[in-house]
């Protein structure tokens, strides 16, 4: 049985659709990537997958608990982390931990445990005693996760997890994320807009204007690209270029003084080409297809072009819905 | 209702009461001024009938004005909460919105409470005679006013989304709360307007009932307005509405 099921499910806010009709499964300890620009309708499925809001119609479940029938079960097998920091900076770290534990009715006896196994799995162990006003942004959200995982959740959501963060609390950040599933059996369900991030989830979602337009491995979806790319330069191009047609059937494009070719497996193809090109070869470069290389194909776009005004305009527009309700 | 929610939420309030000492200064320092500066300057001009001097009859409304500062800044922290984001917390926990207003409306209590209790340790200073009974029965009454005011702040904070709202609900719905509760001047003296304004205001309840305990056998104008049983049954009928309607305004968004 999957433990995250998404069946239909469309949010609406008034003529704004958010969400629109969208269906997945998320199989239980993998890392699930949820892909899209700004905007996409990633956050509002969060909300309606930790009930913290009703979907318009349509169904999700988590470990086969019906989000809107039965929340308080949902959220006890739930843990996550806000795109925003949702910890209490007057507090100190061990004391946020604290009050969660108690919040989600951790047994008494096993609160400490849980609280310093916790800290030290995230590497703050040292700090727990610190305001958490005094924490920089990469500690804040190491912090968070494991806040999320205190009550021992079966499934985890990191929303935009290492949004704003410098390279390296991302990179350190990162192995906690791809740690988890094995230490702590739990499913991890993230969004990102950051395509290199998405490459070491087991499976993956594009998300754009509130549909999924694609889903699968990062290798299945790199497949719509077609392959990896080799570029060559050679002594004499047209020469090569007869060559490869000759050798291996393939036309390679010249563009600028350098061989273009594309291939299902250009780790392996890269050996026969220049067994076959021998000492013409004066340098091979493999290009493999990013995920961003996929989503620009399939919506004409680069996701991180995507402005910043486009989400806002939506964030207001469903600010206002909520006032007017 | 889970009592561990209960619990975790009033021991965050106390911890953080205990250590912004500022918020503790400036929360003794406020009855202080008004019982020492405006009281004794307006007992000068107002010499009352009665057996009970200006300054001491507003300690009953002293007592009240405690109470609804700290109950009402403690339950609007609410919309800090939900400005830095820590309300998300809460509100994604497996946890009743009942245990949430219960929650933070005990956290007001208990810091109100604590709060009324060190102003009361002034009474000697006034001049008032207060026996054993007359202490207990007005620490009751101040854990009934705080919880009550604590949960009608919560109310407050449903409909308040970020921090500039603050000088708007201490100037407008603070203040006049203050003034219009028979703290500073007896309710049969106001005029029409004033005194029904006033007979909807909680707060006045509470300040009525410091004024049953505090002055048992006062007659004339600066005696209690109500009958302590009045005051009582309206400050725990309140209550129980705020609460309801606090926890429902917190159910789930559309």
């Amino acid at each position: 049985m999957p433990i995250i099921k998404v069946e239909n499910l469309v949010k609406r806010y008034g003529s704004l659709t958010a969400v629109d009709g969208i269906s997945f499964e998320v199989e239980e300890g993998t890392i699930f990537g949820f892909l899209g620009p700004n905007g996409a309708g990633k956050t509002t499925t969060i909300n309606v997958l930790c009930t913290l809001i009703s979907a318009t119609s349509g169904k999700a479940f988590i470990n086969g608990h019906d989000c809107e029938k039965e929340p308080s079960t949902v959220r006890k097998s739930i843990g996550i982390v806000f795109q925003d920091t949702t910890l209490d900076k007057d507090l100190t770290a061990y004391e946020n931990l604290l009050f969660h534990a108690y919040l989600y009715g951790v047994k008494k006896s096993e609160i400490k445990t849980r609280v310093h196994d916790a800290l030290n799995f995230v590497d703050l162990y040292d700090r727990r005693d610190d305001l958490v006003k005094k924490y920089s942004g990469g500690m804040k959200r190491r912090l968070e996760v494991a806040r999320g995982l205190i009550h021992r959740p079966r499934v985890l959501f990191l929303d935009e997890p290492t949004l704003g963060l410098d390279p390296q609390s991302r990179a350190n950040l990162w192995g906690v994320i791809t740690e988890m599933p094995k230490k702590h059996n739990v499913t991890i369900f993230m969004t990102t807009h950051y395509m290199e991030e998405a490459e070491v989830c087991d499976k993956i979602a594009i998300i754009d204007s509130g549909k999924i337009i694609a889903e699968g491995s990062p290798d299945e979806l790199k497949k719509i690209i077609g392959g990896d790319v080799i570029s060559l330069k050679t002594r004499d191009n047209k020469w090569s270029q007869k060559e490869i047609k000759k050798l291996f059937n393939i036309d390679a494009e010249d563009k600028e003084g350098e061989l273009y070719l594309t291939s299902n497996k250009g780790d392996a193809c890269i050996p026969e080409l220049i067994r076959g090109l021998g000492d013409m070869v004066l340098s091979v470069k493999l290009q493999r297809p990013t995920i961003n290389d996929v989503f620009l194909k399939l919506t004409g776009k680069a996701i991180r072009d995507e402005d910043v005004s486009g989400m806002s305009n939506i964030k207001e527009e469903v600010r206002a819905y909520r006032r007017r309700h | 209702m889970e009592f561990n929610a209960v619990y975790v939420l009033v021991a965050r309030e106390f911890k953080k009461f205990v250590r912004e000492r500022s918020r503790l200064v400036s929360a003794i320092a406020r009855p202080l001024i008004w019982l020492f500066l405006v009281g004794a300057g307006m007992s000068r001009l107002v010499s009352p009938t009665g057996g009970v001097s200006y300054t001491q009859f507003i300690f009953p409304g002293i007592l009240g004005m405690t109470i609804l500062f700290s109950s009402i800044f403690s339950s609007i922290s609410i919309i800090w909460d939900k400005e830095f984001g820590f309300f998300k917390e809460i509100l994604a926990a497996p946890v009743s919105r009942l245990s949430i207003v219960i929650g933070k409306g005990l956290s007001g209590t208990v810091v109100s409470t604590i709060q009324a209790a060190i102003v009361l340790l002034l009474f000697p200073v006034l001049g008032l005679k207060l026996g054993l009974v007359q202490i207990i029965a007005v620490l009751i009454i101040a854990i009934a006013v705080s919880f009550c005011i604590s949960t009608f702040g919560i109310l407050l904070a449903t409909f308040y989304e970020n921090y500039e709202s603050f000088s708007v609900i201490m100037n407008f719905i603070v203040m006049p709360m203050f003034f219009l509760s028979g703290a500073m001047y007896p309710v049969k003296l106001l005029p029409k307007p004033l005194a029904l304004a006033t007979k909807l205001n909680p707060l006045t309840y509470g300040v009525d009932a410091f004024k049953n305990v505090i002055f048992p056998a006062e007659e004339g104008p600066m005696s209690a307005d109500f009958s302590l049983a009045t005051d009582m049954t309206v400050i725990l009928i309140l209550s129980f509405a705020f609460v309801v309607i606090a926890a429902r305004l917190f159910e789930r968004k559309k």
